[in-house]
């Protein structure tokens, strides 16, 4: 991984029990791995940046392998998605070479994982949030499954970072009750329903 | 009482490298929080006995959270810290009755020994605020390369009747400390300042 500089890695792993109504008999598990690392790109503007998504496979499926091992295993994992934060000195664009490596991962980890990952970006300044979209891992229509969770780090990303973020979910949202496709009544091959 | 939890978050950072230097091995810091029912919101209690006990349930709790989180024995863990948040409906003294009397002995078996004064912090504050939860050795406080600290934040806590209650574990200090004091090595570890 000759481009590859890795500064910091942070994990984040929540557990809820209730929003105000029932108690759930096991909590939903929500998890997020952050990887923050140097931005080859940062400062100029460079025509020709595919190559980095190859040097990010490794980290994508170490993000991903983390993740499986914080929330119990890939039986386990009903929800997902993916972000990137890129630092001031970067553009929209360096946050788009996650798709791949990061998304790929997670579905190659799960085995049987047939719906888009779907994703958030943004540029923005150290210390910045963001909002990563979760949906379910076969069927982009399940509507209980239909979540966020917020990444960041206080020292991150600085001008030439990026942050580069998985998230994965145990179940639906809590207390979901608005209706819609349920995960049981999926077929799970078209990714969609 | 028992602590009426609605979520718990853990959270590990670790530094691989700083301004340009690799860190070997990384360091580490974890925060565990915990979301709890404040069961005096919105009135004056006189005996906050209720929270007292909460917060020794938490501190072993959260203790062994960050600790598991690491991956360590409970005897590797270097630093520690506490910190609550207390929702808009309740007061500073809950976040005192939580943290002061009974926490610390719960998470000092989490930590094995924990000779030193946890450090803390305290505020009042609303979902998605900053709660900066203070690192010290956890056997002798004067341990300079050890003074760190580490945020946490849950966008949907702390609600007006909640509190956010929050310990502070690591297994390392600074990522690259060298402004001198006592280090680690030379503590002795028996009265918690040396």
């Amino acid at each position: 991984m000759p481009d590859l500089h890795i500064r910091k890695i942070v994990s984040s792993r929540e557990e809820i029990y209730h929003e105000g109504g029932p108690v759930a008999d096991t909590p939903l598990l929500r998890g997020a791995m952050l990887a923050i690392i140097k931005n080859p790109f940062a400062g100029r503007y460079e025509p020709e940046i595919q190559g980095f998504m190859e040097d990010l496979k490794p980290l994508g499926l170490d993000m991903a392998q983390r993740l499986l091992d914080m929330l119990g295993g890939p039986d386990k994992i009903e929800g997902y998605g993916k972000g990137s934060l890129v630092g001031e000195g970067g553009e929209l664009e360096h946050g788009a070479l996650w798709h791949a490596p990061g998304g790929y991962a997670m579905r190659q980890l799960l085995g049987a994982a047939n719906a888009i990952v779907p994703s958030s970006k943004k540029v923005g300044g150290v210390g910045a949030r963001l909002d990563v979209p979760i949906t379910h891992v076969n069927a982009a229509y399940v509507r209980s499954h239909f979540d966020s969770m917020e990444v960041g780090c206080n020292d991150a990303p600085r001008a030439g970072e990026l942050a580069f973020a998985l998230v994965m979910t145990t179940g639906a949202r809590v207390h979901s009750r608005s209706g819609g496709l349920e995960a049981w009544d999926i077929i799970g091959e078209d990714g969609l329903r | 009482m028992t602590a009426k939890i609605r979520k718990i978050a853990v959270n590990v950072e670790e530094t691989h490298s700083e301004i340009g230097r690799t860190i070997s091995p990384p360091t580490r810091k974890a925060v565990a929080v915990a979301v709890i029912e404040n069961p005096f919101a919105g009135q004056y209690h006189e005996d906050l006995s209720d929270l007292m006990e909460i917060g020794a349930q938490l501190g072993g709790l959260l203790g062994a959270k960050c600790v598991e989180a690491l991956g360590i024995t409970p005897e590797q863990a270097e630093s520690y810290g506490k910190s609550a948040m207390v929702g808009e409906n309740g007061e500073l003294e809950h976040a005192a009755a939580i943290l002061h009397p009974k926490l610390g002995a719960p998470l000092r078996k989490a930590v094995e020994k924990g000779a030193a004064l946890v450090p803390s912090s305290k505020k009042m504050g609303s979902p998605g605020q900053v709660l900066d939860v203070p690192l010290g050795h956890k056997d002798a406080a004067y341990v300079r390369s050890h003074f760190d600290g580490i945020e946490v934040r849950l966008n949907d806590a702390p609600r007006a009747n909640e509190i956010m209650v929050a310990v502070a574990v690591t297994d390392s200090g600074r990522p690259l400390p060298r402004v001198g004091g006592l280090n680690s090595r030379d503590a002795v570890g028996k009265d918690g300042l040396k």
